[in-house]
């Protein structure tokens, strides 16, 4: 790395680790119902949510009523959603006269963007109309985001609470959520976005002059409109001239922030915050990076705070962002390294395809894996075009589960599920029914954070297999070969943990993909969340074991090690064949072994 | 009391290993096997390679003969390694309870309506009595049922139960009333009124708890097994989708062939937690058998486990923390004579005294001013103590030597009516000041004249210092629980180095504090004896009882220390500690294995799709099939490699938890992942000779 990329890596550390106490404290005392600076102007509004939902903020829920809660609001909202995509086409704000979804297209959507995925099987430009867009995606952004959050703070009750069996209101938690932390948020960097040139309109797309005219060469079709070729089998082409570009137009700033704020990372374009309408500057870049890890660091802090041990949640956080630097300096490594065919050529080695040279490498590095570790699954730069183990590194975040540092919420109740393993065989490495922050980990507990850790792998590796054997998934592949599997692997995973972002090169608009993805989709986003608050549940009841000399530390450096090595080993154990067969041996391919 | 332990028997003695083998092939039956769903797994496995090897007889499998058919025998022996250690594990105690069923012959018993001697009885088999029936046993008879001696005292000897032959006395009233069925009445008669229906004699629950028939898996060991079944689950899957992983990678390279069922079933096999999961259940067996060899008997495991995490100990101050028996430590003369004349005047009055505090006073009269006498004069005639007059001595050459305590002996000299009956003004202020130290007056006089004041103290168990501290760092809170007054207690606890004292005991007092602690979050482990205790000890987590104990208290315990050793405590919490750790240890090392099996195993079973996968070969082992060979032959060597190791449970030695994590984190976790490259090489390489 240059200088200035070691200045800009680091300062966006240092930036990222002094803001995460002020905003893990103020989510722990939003949560707590206490006083915030926010409070004067919200409050009214609080109550009036409350008043007109009939909800009764005094009403602790038991972690069943909890979870139906949460259940109930995220399929109506998914119905909703799934409503406005087929009917698009008779709603108003489409000014491109865009079409309704298919069926199976708007149900992965709805259920994509309901569950924090936002994986995207369309082209946002020319598929979603602005109200699909602002009604439909936007509001979800919030509410999908908000749900993982709610989830997180009751997974913290659990731990906390003492002989109690309740983990909060939900509705109180979900309102809380939006209302003091993502809606004031997006809108300070909605205007951020604003004004480094992001667009918000709802314009009809504009055809402007190309100021240099161009031509480019198009395949010549014959009256069937199958391509020609000629006597060596090439496709006979010919000069088509090109002088002018439709610009797509919309509200995209007010998506933008939310996008990567809730780590949803659904693009408003196609090209998600490659395009320079989304994302348009180096800065404007490092603070979407930030934005993305910015609220799931955070809840490091609160869980700390909330925990009566801030220790502790900074040792959570420290064991995530290792993770993270170390994935960030292999796909800076791999990338500068480049692809030795190419550079015999004479073509500058380090791999460029693909990216955006206002980030350049370290920044695309940096957006690669914070995108991947947490559940957002924006892009800056496309994954499928990185060095095979470059491209790794966003597969392999996602694989370990999307604890680093996790989408909203979902980061940390998945490390919380980790750590309750690690903390189970450590304890009994040391002789002690394991116990964690006083609470005994028992057989419920067990089960439990093995549901959470362990759907998403399982749900990869039964779809995986799926997509190999069936014919009609066979034939979305358009690379053959190792890159053709990761790209199926990278698909699944991608789904599975609610990440959204994609290796190109798959036609992912097939009944097969929409349906086994929705599936994907919602099994691995509720699953965990139901086992986390059936967890947080028995948790809750236990009462508190004081910690002695023979109890276990889990705030210090021994226990940080020994989960970042229950993190790696289970996803190496349950992936490693997998990953053999699609980049490792991509890899040695391309290095000539 | 002299102990004989049982002779110990070795783990690995011929006999037990071969009943053990026999047993492990018994236990292969799946209608048993499945309780441990690993190993159940497995056997499936092993069913489904032999299948394999019929067909690769014919040739209708990619692989040669030998190479199934190797594989198939070595995952028949990772089941069978399995059920042999499980085997292993419970046949020492299965050839004990064999010799308890032995020494539990067809008895009779004297049933009798009253409790008195001479009433008339009846006789009845022993499987007949009832709870309350009355019975009358003589000399020489054994005691028919568990119960509780209502009338008369007793020899009795209770080896058949705990292995010590020096009878032991059992008497009506008090603390010794207890008596076990199975037990010899040596001299004396007693009749005991029966306090357990047959069936459910603590012989009959002690057979079957060696036995483990009884034997249910542990919160932890369930909590364990569900990790085990969740891997197991993902590493089936893993090799499921394999399978299409292959088909798809030599479709689209165009050469290789897909991975077979056996090799699948094999990796399946190799990555799955066999080596914990096999040694699951032998490792809580063998921790049972070892408290066992040290006469402890756990009515449950999880109560042992439970002692694992215990952090706060109630010891009772007498047995416990101090010698049960006091120590003579000073004579205090008083009226004008001098310590010499108290010395001699206490040696005398102590020469017949056979108990250990009489036997101090000697000792020290000897020390102190070099007296020497070792028997009775020829004349002296002993006066032996009794609860009447509460005091002892000798009478010779005219002068009656007596120590007692302070007002039967003020009564003694009162009643002698030889001369003055002088009561020494200060003798009232010495006494006290003794007994308000904690110690124990005796006063000492001869015919009318007292001649001062032995001090009898109690005296700290050496040693128990460095226990105590043994126990601080790992994390326990010992609180002593005495009828002393509090002065006392807090003297004995400072020297002693207890954490805390509970002075003046009453029983509602010892429930209290242990409600209080496990209020707190605390786990509560108690030692008890007396019916007194019993509330206490059935509200304790970890409560045990003394088997010299009352039947209420042996109830309510849940661990029974035959020797009834207090300190006893100290060896139930190691081993509950043990067998945890050797539970973690050996989950981690089953999981860090799988590490070189998969560099061991994907390389071998992809190398025909893709050669330049030969690079992950780091073990450079000789051909794809030697190498899966390989690692089947090592996963399933490991388990009778680690049977020691689970049987005798993982060394511990008390330190802070951290620094235990990481030795064991080195030990177990870098070795498991180290140790498989070097065995499995070594394999390979011995397999090259062939």
């Amino acid at each position: 790395m240059n200088a200035y990329e070691w200045t800009q890596t680091l300062i966006f550390f240092l930036v990222l680790l002094a803001l995460v106490r002020p905003l893990g404290s103020y989510l722990a005392r939003v949560f707590a119902g206490e006083p915030t600076l926010l409070t004067p102007l919200l409050v009214p509004c609080e109550r009036l949510v409350y008043r007109l939902c009939g909800v009764e903020a005094d009403r602790e829920m038991d972690w069943r009523r909890y979870s139906f809660g949460i259940l109930w609001f995220n399929l109506i909202g998914g119905a909703v959603l799934l409503a406005i995509l087929l009917l698009q086409g008779v709603l108003p704000l489409n000014p491109q006269k865009l079409p309704g979804f298919s069926w199976h297209l708007a149900l992965s959507t709805a259920i994509s963007f309901m569950t924090n995925t936002n994986w995207q099987a369309y082209s946002g430009e020319s598929a979603a109309s602005y109200f699909s867009q602002v009604v439909g995606f936007a509001v979800h952004n919030f509410l999908s985001a908000a749900s993982g959050i709610v989830v997180a703070i009751a997974a913290i009750r659990g731990f906390v609470r003492r002989r109690s069996s309740e983990l909060g209101n939900c509705w109180v938690d979900l309102t809380r959520s939006t209302l003091y932390l993502l809606l004031p948020l997006s809108l300070v960097f909605a205007l951020f976005l604003v004004s480094q040139g992001v667009i918000q309109n709802f314009r009809g797309y504009r055809t402007v002059p190309l100021l240099q005219k161009t031509s480019y060469d198009k395949p010549k079709l014959d009256a069937q409109g199958n391509a020609l070729k000629d006597a060596t089998g090439n496709p006979v082409t010919e000069k088509a001239p090109l002088s002018e570009v439709t610009i797509p137009m919309g509200p995209v700033a007010s998506q933008e922030a939310i996008k990567e704020l809730g780590t949803n990372g659904g693009g408003f374009f196609n090209a998600n915050s490659a395009h320079p309408f989304e994302n348009p500057t180096p800065l404007t870049n490092q603070v979407e990076v930030f934005l993305i890890l910015w609220i799931g660091a955070g809840l490091t802090y609160c869980f700390g705070e909330m925990a009566g041990n801030t220790r502790q949640g900074w040792a959570i956080l420290t064991v995530m962002l290792a993770l993270l630097v170390l994935a960030v300096a292999v796909n800076y490594w791999a990338e500068s390294a480049g692809d030795p065919l190419v550079f015999h050529q004479g073509v500058t080695q380090a791999n460029l395809e693909g990216k955006e040279t206002r980030f350049g490498i370290a920044g695309s590095a940096l957006f690669t894996a914070a995108s991947t570790g947490t559940s957002c699954g924006a892009v800056n730069a496309m994954h499928d075009s990185m060095t095979p183990l470059g491209g790794m590194v966003p597969l392999s975040l996602i694989l370990l589960s999307e604890v680093v540092v996790g989408g909203v919420g979902t980061g940390l109740y998945t490390m919380l599920a980790f750590v309750v393993i690690a903390v189970f065989v450590a304890g009994l490495m040391i002789g002690r029914t394991p116990e964690f922050l006083g609470k005994k980990i028992e057989v419920r507990e067990m089960w439990m954070s093995i549901v959470t850790v362990l759907t998403s792998g399982v749900l990869v590796l039964i779809f995986t297999a799926l997509a190999l054997v069936v014919p009609s998934a066979v034939a979305s592949m358009a690379n053959p070969g190792a890159h053709g599997l990761s790209e199926v692997l990278y698909a699944f995973a991608s789904m599975s943990n609610n990440n959204g972002s994609a290796f190109a090169g798959l036609n992912a608009n097939t009944v097969f993909y929409n349906v086994c993805g929705a599936l994907a989709m919602l099994l691995g986003r509720f699953a965990p969340i139901v086992a986390t608050l059936a967890m947080a549940g028995s948790l809750a009841g236990k009462k508190y074991v004081p910690a002695s000399l023979g109890t276990l530390p889990t705030d210090k450096l021994p226990f940080m090690l020994w989960l970042t090595l229950v993190i790696l080993i289970v996803g190496a154990l349950t992936f490693f064949p997998a990953l053999s067969l699609g980049p490792i041996v991509e890899h040695l391919v391309m290095v000539g072994r | 009391m002299s102990k004989h332990a049982p002779k110990p028997v070795s783990l690995f003695d011929a006999r037990l290993l071969k009943a053990a083998l026999v047993e492990s092939f018994r236990k292969l039956d799946p209608r048993d096997l499945w309780r441990n769903p690993v190993m159940f797994c497995v056997e499936l496995a092993s069913v489904v390679t032999l299948v394999t090897f019929v067909a690769s007889l014919s040739g209708h499998t990619p692989e040669p003969a030998w190479f199934t058919g190797q594989v198939s025998a070595w995952l028949w022996l990772t089941v069978i390694f399995a059920t042999f250690a499980e085997s292993l594990a419970e046949g020492r105690g299965k050839a004990r309870a064999a010799s308890l069923r032995k020494s539990r012959t067809e008895v009779t018993a004297k049933l009798v309506a009253r409790a008195e001697f001479g009433a008339p009885y009846r006789v009845v088999p022993a499987q007949e009595l009832k709870k309350g029936d009355l019975i009358l046993v003589e000399a020489h008879e054994q005691i028919a049922g568990d119960g509780e001696v209502v009338a008369g005292a007793a020899l009795v000897n209770e080896s058949a139960v705990t292995g010590e032959s020096a009878p032991v006395v059992r008497e009506s009233g008090g603390d010794r009333s207890a008596v076990t069925g199975g037990t010899e009445v040596i001299a004396n008669a007693i009749v005991v009124r029966i306090t357990a229906n047959p069936g459910e004699t603590f012989l009959d629950r002690m057979i079957s708890l060696i036995e483990g028939a009884k034997r249910r898996k542990t919160p932890n060991e369930v909590a364990l097994e569900v990790l085990l079944i969740a891997l197991t689950l993902v590493f089936l899957l893993v090799c499921l989708n394999l399978r299409p992983l292959t088909v798809y990678s030599v479709a689209a390279a165009g050469k290789g062939s897909p991975v077979s069922l056996t090799v699948l079933v094999a990796l399946f096999v190799c990555l799955a937690p066999t080596t914990i999961a096999a040694l699951l259940p032998a490792i809580g067996i063998a921790g049972m058998d070892r408290l066992f060899q040290k006469n402890v008997i756990a009515l449950s495991g999880r109560a042992i486990e439970a002692a694992g995490d215990v952090n706060v100990l109630l010891l009772d101050k007498t047995g416990t923390i101090t010698l049960g028996n006091r120590e003579a430590v000073e004579f205090v003369p008083v009226g004008g004579h001098s310590e010499r004349e108290v010395a001699e005047a206490a040696l005398l009055a102590s020469l017949a005294d056979e108990t250990p505090e009489g036997r101090s006073v000697v000792v020290l009269a000897k020390k102190c001013c070099s007296l020497k006498a070792d028997a009775p004069p020829a004349d002296a005639r002993v006066i032996a103590f009794s609860a009447d007059t509460r005091l002892s001595g000798l009478d010779t050459a005219g002068c009656r030597y007596r120590k007692g305590a302070a007002d039967s002996i003020v009564a003694f000299v009162k009643g002698v009516g030889v001369g003055a009956a002088a009561v020494p003004a200060q003798l009232h202020d010495v006494v006290d000041r003794i007994a308000r130290a904690g110690a124990t007056p005796l006063v000492v006089c001869r015919d009318a004249e007292i001649f001062g004041v032995i001090n009898l103290k109690d005296i700290v168990k050496g040693g128990i210092q460095e226990r105590f501290q043994q126990l601080r760092s790992m994390g326990i809170k010992t609180v002593m629980i005495t009828g002393d007054n509090p002065l006392t207690a807090a003297a004995i606890a400072a020297e002693a180095q207890v954490d805390d004292f509970l002075a003046q005991a009453k029983p509602e007092d010892k429930l209290r504090l242990i409600k209080e602690n496990q209020e707190a979050g605390f786990m509560v482990a108690m030692t008890g004896d007396g019916t007194n205790d019993a509330p206490a000890l059935a509200q304790a987590d970890v409560a045990v009882a003394m088997n010299t104990g009352t039947q209420p208290a042996r109830e309510a315990a849940n661990i029974i220390d035959l020797d009834s050793n207090p300190t006893k405590l100290l060896d139930i919490v190691e081993v509950g500690k043990q067998i945890l750790m050797t539970r973690g240890n050996l989950t981690t090392f089953s999981i860090s294995n799988d590490v070189a099996k998969y560099f061991a195993i994907v390389p071998a079973m992809m190398i025909s799709v893709y050669p330049q996968l030969g690079v992950l070969n780091v073990m450079r082992l000789a051909t794809p099939l030697s190498a899966i060979l390989s690692a089947v032959i090592f996963n399933a060597l490991v388990i009778p490699f680690l049977v020691p190791l689970a049987l005798r449970g993982t060394r511990f030695r008390p330190m802070p938890a951290e620094r235990l994590l990481i030795n064991n984190l080195f030990i177990f976790g870098l070795g498991g992942v180290l140790a498989p490259f070097v065995g499995i090489k070594a394999i390979d390489m011995v397999l090259g000779l062939f």
